[in-house]
């Protein structure tokens, strides 16, 4: 397999397969960090309320901001793997084998996080993740953690049970990979779109129109299941 | 073999593994979590499932299912090679064993930490208490003049500022822990910019630490201000020392890396460096406790001054002896500093 040229980070596991990451850029990543500004921010508010009960209150309203200051991340990464913002935009945290994030390296990650924010709003963090390759800002770097996609998966079409035709020979493998692809998200394309994507196959047989369509399908069930 | 024999041979395994993975996704969240039975059967399986992911990807099967097994083999190995995070109840053994080893391998940097707090402090001290002038080379006269308001010994509560007088014991803490330790945190970032953050941290703090203490000492005002400090500083001053030393392992790994490259060094030494911060960070909260409900209160001076004393007794015999002869765990670095 050719390297990718996109995001994915492939990750050899000890059962020898390669699994991909698919790490997060500076865009999902500050959405995620103003949605974070949000929750805290209505949580500041909700422990200045605690300020009505003076001594006690007031304690408990500054141990607070301690611990929303530098526990929020913290705690939510080492329980839920991400923040609630990141949550919402779909990221994760994880060790760079793809581990869920633990107490030190969240740790390590959140404590640094003062020097990624700087001078202003992330100045130094936004450089590192500009000229690192997999986005790490300087807590990721000292971490070893990345930030990924989850992935969201959509279920793909099981591959009809129709006769299959043979397809023409000395395909290679990524005409093959297509023709496959092809079926599997046919179901998510409008049928004139599946018509267009088809003739592109067909191109050499002639068949053109729903025939097209059909011409592919059939091929796909021959490689899938062979003839019969 | 074609897909469909291979799918139909391997759907009976891939819906065991998927459900014993639902049951894990699950588990602690209100799941019940999958039966021991079925979980001694999870890496046996997660292996077939990787073969099955390798032999998709070779073979050429359809996109659908080469990713479909990969999210599978994903979520699988999230379970089998998760980092366990030890729960607070191993914070006591992080207290009495990892701690203090973790800084006597770091020894000589805790004590370049030391020196660039305590030697400015003690320099400037000196120098405060012969010219009083002098701290004006470090704060403006309203700093001054609220430093000197906070020991004015006709405080009813000495070492807090005149608005805050009326302040339960219990809200100082709280404003001693988002202060002290939110330092002690910030001097582990700033090693990061090569140790040089870190060590402004040390001697800044040194050096106005030093003014105060000379300077209140000269006004008379040392009747107050002694008695006040003597409880808590060991476990404060301390604790800003090691966090110091933790932030210069951090500039160390990119200063100095040794054999390996600066992103691997400073991988290695920030796992060490978090532990002594973390260490660092429950000794300010210590001194926090100490300085809200005892430092401040009635007790006599000489109490005061011995409780000082025994607390720099306890700290020196903590941080030397805690944790010796222990066997090694695994997780300590072959080379010491």
């Amino acid at each position: 397999m050719s390297p990718p040229l996109d995001t994915i980070r492939f990750n050899e596991t000890p059962e020898g397969v390669d699994l991909g990451l698919r790490v997060a850029g500076p865009v999902p990543r500050g959405l995620a960090f103003l949605l974070d500004a949000v929750v805290r921010g209505a949580l500041y508010l909700a422990l200045t309320l605690l300020m009505a009960f003076a001594g006690v209150g007031l304690g408990l309203m500054l141990l607070g901001f301690f611990l929303l200051e530098w526990f929020y991340p913290v705690l939510f990464e080492i329980t839920k793997g991400a923040t609630p913002g990141k949550s919402a935009m779909g990221l994760a945290v994880v060790h760079d084998d793809g581990t869920p994030v633990g107490l030190s390296a969240s740790m390590i990650r959140n404590l640094l996080r003062v020097l990624d924010f700087m001078p202003v709003l992330y100045g130094v963090g936004l450089v590192s993740c500009l000229v690192d390759r997999d986005f790490r800002r300087l807590g990721d770097l000292a971490a070893g953690t990345l930030v990924v996609h989850r992935e969201r998966r959509r279920p793909v079409a099981a591959i009809p049970q129709i006769a299959s035709r043979p397809p023409p020979p000395g395909l290679d493998l990524a005409t093959q990979q297509a023709i496959l692809s092809f079926v599997e998200r046919g179901p998510r394309l409008s049928t004139a779109r599946r018509v267009e994507l088809a003739e592109i196959l067909t191109a050499d047989t002639g068949h053109r129109g729903p025939a097209a369509v059909d011409q592919v399908t059939g091929w796909a069930s021959w490689l899938a299941r062979g003839q019969g | 073999m074609r897909q469909q024999p291979f799918e139909s041979e391997n759907q009976a395994e891939w819906d065991d593994y998927r459900a014993l993975i639902s049951r894990l996704d699950t588990s602690g969240k209100g799941g019940d979590g999958p039966d021991p039975v079925a979980l001694d059967a999870f890496p046996r399986l997660f292996r077939r499932l990787s073969s099955h992911y390798a032999l998709a990807r070779r073979r050429g099967y359809s996109p659908g299912l080469t990713e479909e097994l990969h999210d599978l083999v994903r979520r699988g190995h999230g379970h089998l090679y998760r980092r366990r995070t030890r729960p607070l109840a191993a914070a006591l053994g992080f207290m009495a064993y990892d701690f203090p080893r973790t800084l006597r391998r770091h020894a000589a940097l805790f004590w370049l930490a030391a020196a660039l707090l305590f030697l400015p402090m003690l320099a400037m001290g000196l120098q405060a208490y012969q010219d009083a002038e002098i701290i004006l080379s470090l704060m403006d006269a309203d700093q001054v003049a609220e430093i000197e308001a906070l020991y004015d010994p006709d405080n009813r509560k000495p070492g807090r500022a005149q608005e805050r007088q009326a302040d339960t014991d219990f809200a100082m803490f709280g404003f001693y822990i988002l202060n002290n330790v939110g330092i002690g945190f910030r001097n582990f970032a700033g090693g990061l910019m090569f140790g040089l953050g870190s060590a402004f941290v040390l001697l800044f703090n040194g050096l106005h630490i030093g003014a105060a203490a000379g300077h209140l000492t000269q006004l008379d005002y040392g009747s107050t201000f002694w008695p006040f400090v003597s409880g808590h500083g060991p476990y404060e001053l301390t604790a800003i020392a090691i966090s110091g030393a933790s932030g210069l392992l951090l500039g160390k790994a990119l200063l100095a890396p040794g054999n390996r490259t600066r992103l691997v060094a400073l991988r290695r030494n920030a796992l060490d460096a978090v532990r002594l911060v973390g260490g660092a960070g429950l000794m300010l909260l210590l001194a926090a406790v100490v300085e809200a409900f005892w430092s401040a209160g009635p007790a006599p001076a000489v109490v005061k001054y011995a409780v000082g004393v025994a607390g720099w007794i306890l700290v020196a015999l903590y941080l030397t002896l805690a944790g010796r002869g222990r066997p090694r765990m695994e997780a300590e670095s072959d080379d010491g500093d």
